[in-house]
C-alpha cells in the first residue's frame, strides 16, 4: 500500500491510501472517539460521535477513507460540543445508573462522558421503562444501558451457520436489541466473553459474573479513554 | 402444522429460497394467514438459512406487517395533516364506536383491526382510510357507519367500492374510489404521445447520446434532492460491473405528496418506457418499481400494463427490434416505512432487510441493489423521459427557469377550492400558485412536505417555485388563518420521530428532544432559552445524522419560526428571571400527591363510617 499524507487540524499525518480515518488518526496519535467503530471491522456509522469536518462539511469520521492532501478538522469547540451532545442524548435516552453497573469503569460511554466533562445532560431524562431480558441461560440483555451501536448484531454470529444471534427489532426510539433464543443458548463461553467485551456499555452481561475488578483497578481508572492513542496529550 | 410448513416452504421456494426476496415472502404469508405467525418464521429459518432473530429484524420494521393475529378487515386511517384539516377526529371516533375497539387493537371477535398510518397519498380526498389496503375516500361519520355495517353483514370490499362509485380516468379500470383530480396539465404531460415513441428515438442513438440529451434537457430529479439525472446516469454507466439496475422510487411517502400516484395510474406507459430508456442509457437489463404498500390497489392494473408493454416489445428481448437490448421490469412492494424512500434504505428494503439508510460512500450508482451499480429515480423523473427523448433536450430546457428547467407536478391539498394535481412550469410565483388553486385566504403553505419549508403565504407572494428559490418537491399543503399552525408542526415532528429508522443517535433521540421542547412552548411553559435550545439542538441533529431524514427533521420548527416568529414568541413565558424555571408547574407537580391524599381521606372516611 502506498503511503499518503493528510492533515488533522493542521498536523501532518501519514497513512496508507484509503485507510479508515479513525484508524489512520490513531496511527498518528490522534484519538477520534467512537462508540460503534471497531478497528479493522466494517463501518457501522451509528453513534456519530466521530464527527469531523472535511471541506467544511460534517462527516462521520468512521465512514471516511483518507486520501492524499485531505484536510480534516477535528478538535474544535463546535465539533466537541456536538460529540458531547450525542453522548448526552444517549444518557437521557435510556437509564444509565453507572454506580450499579457491572461495566462501570470499563464502559466506553461513561469514559467518554468523563472525557467530555459531562455533568448533567442538557436534555431532559426520559426514564423509559425496560425490562432486563434474562431468559438465555448464560447471558442477560440489560436494555436500559444499550446504545444500539449494532456491534453485537454485526460481529457476533453463530459459528456453525453464520446466522445472526443478536438483531434489532422495531424502529425509531422503540428499537431494541433482541437475541435468537436458541442460538444464544448455543454460545460458547468464549463467544459470550467476546460479546460482553465488544459491547461498549453494560448491556450484555454474563450471568454469574459481576464486579470482578476492584475500584481503582478498572480499565479507565488507570487511564482515561483514548490514552493509549494520544498518551493524554488531548483531553477531547 | 404440517400443512402450514408445506405452505410456507412453497412460498419460499416460489422465490427460490432467496432471502433478498423476504419482503415478498412476508407479503405472501400475510395474505394467506392475515399475519406472520411465529411458526412460519421457524420454517423460513431453514428455508432461507437465516435466524429467527434476523427474520424478526425485518418483520418488525414495517408497520403493515403483523406479528400477531390481526383483524379480518384491517383499517388503516390516515392521521396526517391533510386528513386532520378535513375532519380526521370525527372519523377516528366513528371508527372506534362502530368497530367497538380502540385504534391500535383488534376487536373482540376479530372482525376489525384499527390502526393509524401517516399520509397514504390521498391528501386531495381526505379523510381516507385503507381497508385491507383498499382505499376509501372522502369519509364522513355516516359513511364510516355504513361501511362498517356492510362489512359486518358480509358484504365484499369490491362490492362496497362499486356501490360508492369508481373515480375518474384510469381509476375506472382499476375499480377504485380514488379520483385522479388532475386540475391542470402543462406542456409535457399535456402532450399526447404514443407509447414507445421516446424509446424508439433513444434506440436510434448510442447510450452516451441519450445521456447527453438528458443533460441538455437539464432534467433534475423530482424526488426532492434535485440531482442532475444525466449526471447520475453517467456515473452509473461508468461504474464497473456487467449487471446494473434501474430502480423507480415509488415510495411517495412525503406527507401531502400524491403526484406519483397520478403518474402511475394515468401515465404508466410513459413511466415504464422511461425506465427502459434509463436502462438503455446505463446498460441495465432489469428495472424494479419499488411501490409503497399504500398503492397495492394498483398492482393488477400495473401488472397488466407491463404485460401489454411486453406484447408490444417495449419490454422484453431485443426491445423494439434493437438487437442485444433486453429489458424487463418487476414490481417490488414496500410495507409501510417513510424512510424507505431514501434511496439506500430503499435498496436495503428491496434486499429483504430493514429500511436502514446505508453508510455512504459508496453511493448506489457504484454499489447498489445486490451490490451492483444502480440508478434510482423518482416516478415523475422517469415518466418525463419519453417526452424529452421524443422532442429533444433543448425543447424541454425551454420550459421553466435557467437553473430548474422543465415542468413540475404539484400535489395540492388543504385549505383551497381545487385540491389535486397541477403541472406547472418551474418559476411560477406563490401568488400565481395560490390563485390557480383557489386559496383565497392562505396563511401558510407547507412546501415540499415536512422536510421542506413552511412559508408565510402573504409574505412570500413573489417567491418562485424552483430550486434556486423555493424548492418545490411536489407536496403543497395550504393552511388558512383559522388553523393552529403549531399543532400541525407538532404533528410533523411526531412524524419524524415515528419514521426515524432508529439506527443513528441524533435522529433517534434528538427528534424527540426537539418535539418535547415544542410541547413545552405550546403549553406556555417555555422561556427564551427553551426556544434557543430547539435551534441549537436541531442544528446538531441536522449536522450529525446519517441520512436526509435526520438532516431535515428540524425544518417544521425552524421554518415556521422563521416565517411566523410571533406565533412562538407570544407563547413564551413572560418572566425573564433566569433562576425561574418556567416549566415548573406547581399544581401539576403535586397533582398525584393531592389525588392520593384525597383517596386516602376517602378510604379513611369509609372505614370510619
Ligand atoms: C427520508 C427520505 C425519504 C425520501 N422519500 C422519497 C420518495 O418517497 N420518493 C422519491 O422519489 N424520493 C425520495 N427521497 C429521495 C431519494 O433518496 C432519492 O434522492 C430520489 O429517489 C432520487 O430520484 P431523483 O433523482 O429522480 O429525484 C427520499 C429521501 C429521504 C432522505
Ligand atoms: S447490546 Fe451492546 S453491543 Fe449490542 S447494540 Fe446494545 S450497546 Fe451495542
Ligand atoms: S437520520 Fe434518522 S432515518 Fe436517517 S439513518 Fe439516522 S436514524 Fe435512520
Amino acid at each position: 500500500m502506498p503511503k499518503i499524507t493528510f492533515k488533522i487540524d493542521g498536523k501532518q499525518c501519514t497513512a496508507e491510501d484509503g485507510q479508515n480515518l479513525v484508524e489512520a488518526a490513531a496511527d498518528n496519535h490522534v484519538y477520534i472517539p467512537t462508540l460503534c467503530h471497531m478497528k479493522g471491522e466494517k463501518c457501522l456509522g451509528t453513534c456519530r460521535v466521530c464527527m469531523v469536518k472535511v471541506n467544511g462539511k460534517d462527516m462521520a469520521g468512521c465512514t471516511l477513507s483518507v486520501s492524499e492532501g485531505m484536510e480534516v478538522t477535528f478538535d474544535t469547540p463546535e465539533l466537541n460540543d456536538k460529540r458531547k451532545a450525542l453522548i448526552e442524548m444517549l444518557f437521557v435516552e435510556r437509564n444509565h445508573f453507572c454506580p450499579s453497573c457491572e461495566k462501570s469503569g470499563r464502559c466506553d460511554l461513561q469514559a467518554l462522558a468523563y472525557r467530555f466533562k459531562m455533568h448533567i445532560p442538557r436534555f431532559r431524562y426520559r426514564y423509559p421503562f425496560f425490562e432486563v431480558y434474562s431468559k438465555v441461560d448464560k447471558l442477560m440483555l440489560e436494555h436500559n444501558r444499550c446504545i444500539l451501536c449494532q456491534r453485537c448484531v454485526e460481529f457476533i454470529r453463530d459459528p456453525d451457520t453464520n446466522r445472526k444471534i443478536f438483531s434489532m427489532r422495531n424502529r425509531t426510539n422503540k428499537s431494541m436489541i433482541q437475541v435468537d433464543y436458541r442460538l444464544a443458548n448455543k454460545m460458547s463461553e468464549e463467544q459470550i466473553d467476546k460479546a460482553v467485551a465488544i459491547c461498549p456499555v453494560g448491556a450484555i452481561i454474563k450471568k454469574g459474573q459481576g464486579f470482578d475488578e476492584a475500584y481503582g483497578q478498572r480499565k479507565y481508572d488507570q487511564h482515561p479513554i483514548g490514552y493509549e492513542v494520544d498518551g493524554g496529550t488531548n483531553s477531547k | 402444522m404440517v400443512r402450514m410448513k408445506n405452505q410456507i416452504q412453497s412460498i419460499a421456494e416460489k422465490y427460490s429460497n432467496d432471502r433478498t426476496r423476504l419482503m415478498d415472502i412476508f407479503w405472501d404469508i400475510q395474505d394467506l394467514h392475515g399475519y406472520i405467525p411465529h411458526k412460519a418464521l421457524r420454517v423460513l429459518e431453514e428455508s432461507l438459512d437465516i435466524s429467527t432473530a434476523d427474520l424478526r429484524e425485518t418483520l418488525s420494521f414495517y408497520h403493515f406487517f403483523h406479528e400477531s393475529p390481526s383483524g379480518k378487515f384491517n383499517i388503516y386511517l390516515n392521521k396526517d395533516v391533510a386528513s386532520q384539516l378535513k375532519g380526521h377526529e370525527a372519523i377516528y371516533a366513528a371508527f372506534e364506536t362502530e368497530c367497538n375497539c380502540k385504534f391500535g387493537s383488534v376487536c373482540m371477535d376479530g372482525t376489525f383491526g384499527l390502526f393509524e398510518t401517516p399520509c397514504i397519498g390521498l391528501s386531495d380526498q381526505e379523510p381516507a382510510a385503507l381497508i385491507n389496503l383498499v382505499p376509501f375516500t372522502n369519509l364522513t361519520p355516516q359513511k364510516v357507519k355504513d361501511i362498517v355495517a356492510a362489512l359486518r353483514a358480509g358484504k365484499e370490499l369490491a362490492a362496497l367500492v362499486e356501490q360508492y362509485g369508481y373515480g375518474d380516468g384510469a381509476n375506472q379500470q382499476i375499480k377504485t374510489m380514488v379520483c385522479s383530480n388532475i386540475r391542470q396539465l402543462g406542456p409535457v404531460f399535456g402532450e399526447k404521445i404514443s407509447t414507445g415513441e421516446g424509446l424508439a428515438q433513444s434506440l436510434k442513438s448510442t447510450p452516451e447520446q441519450v445521456i447527453e440529451e438528458v443533460k441538455t434537457a437539464g432534467l433534475r430529479g423530482r424526488g426532492g434532492a434535485g440531482f442532475g439525472t444525466g449526471m447520475k446516469w453517467s456515473f452509473c454507466r461508468a461504474a464497473k460491473g456487467s449487471t446494473k439496475y434501474v430502480v423507480c422510487n415509488a415510495d411517495e411517502g412525503e406527507p401531502g405528496t400524491f403526484k406519483d400516484r397520478i403518474v402511475m395510474t394515468e401515465y404508466p406507459e410513459q413511466l415504464f418506457e422511461g425506465m427502459a430508456i434509463a436502462g438503455y442509457a446505463i446498460g441495465a437489463q432489469q428495472g424494479i418499481l419499488y411501490l409503497r404498500a399504500e398503492y397495492k390497489y394498483m398492482q393488477d392494473y400495473l401488472e397488466g400494463k407491463l404485460k401489454d408493454l411486453r406484447a408490444k416489445n417495449i419490454l422484453g428481448q431485443n426491445v423494439l427490434g434493437k438487437s442485444g437490448f433486453n429489458f424487463d421490469i418487476r414490481i417490488q412492494f414496500g410495507a409501510g416505512a417513510y424512510v424507505c424512500g431514501e434511496e439506500s434504505a430503499l435498496i436495503e428494503s428491496m434486499e429483504g432487510k430493514r429500511g436502514t439508510p446505508r453508510v455512504k460512500p459508496p453511493f448506489p450508482v457504484e454499489v447498489g441493489y445486490l451490490g451492483c451499480p444502480t440508478v434510482i429515480n423518482n416516478v415523475e423523473t422517469l415518466a418525463a423521459l419519453p417526452y424529452i427523448l421524443k422532442n429533444g433536450g433543448s425543447w424541454y430546457k425551454g420550459f421553466g427557469t435557467e437553473k430548474t428547467p422543465g415542468t413540475k407536478l404539484l400535489s395540492v391539498s388543504g385549505d383551497c377550492e381545487k385540491p389535486g394535481v397541477y403541472e406547472i412550469e418551474f418559476g411560477m410565483t406563490v401568488r400565481e400558485f395560490l390563485a390557480m388553486v383557489g386559496a383565497k385566504d392562505a396563511y401558510a403553505v407547507q412546501v415540499s412536505g415536512p422536510s421542506g419549508e413552511c412559508i408565510n403565504a402573504q409574505q412570500s407572494l413573489d417567491r418562485k417555485l424552483c430550486h434556486e428559490d423555493l424548492s418545490a418537491g411536489g407536496s403543497m399543503i395550504i393552511f388558512n388563518k383559522d388553523r393552529d399552525l403549531l399543532k400541525y408542526m407538532r404533528y410533523f415532528m411526531t412524524f419524524f420521530v415515528e419514521e426515524s429508522c432508529g439506527i443513528c443517535v441524533p435522529c433517534r433521540a434528538g427528534n424527540i428532544v426537539m418535539r418535547n421542547n415544542l410541547d413545552k412552548i405550546r403549553a406556555g411553559h417555555a422561556n427564551q432559552e427553551d426556544l434557543d435550545n430547539i435551534f441549537a439542538w436541531g442544528q446538531i441533529v441536522a449536522d450529525t445524522s446519517r441520512c436526509g431524514l435526520g438532516a431535515t427533521s428540524r425544518n417544521p420548527i425552524v421554518s415556521s419560526f422563521k416565517n411566523f416568529p410571533d406565533l412562538y414568541k407570544k407563547l413564551l413565558d413572560e418572566k425573564t428571571n433566569p433562576l425561574y424555571d418556567a416549566s415548573f408547574n406547581l399544581e401539576a407537580s403535586v397533582e398525584d400527591f393531592d389525588r392520593a391524599l384525597k383517596e386516602q381521606n376517602q378510604i379513611g372516611r369509609n372505614v370510619h363510617a
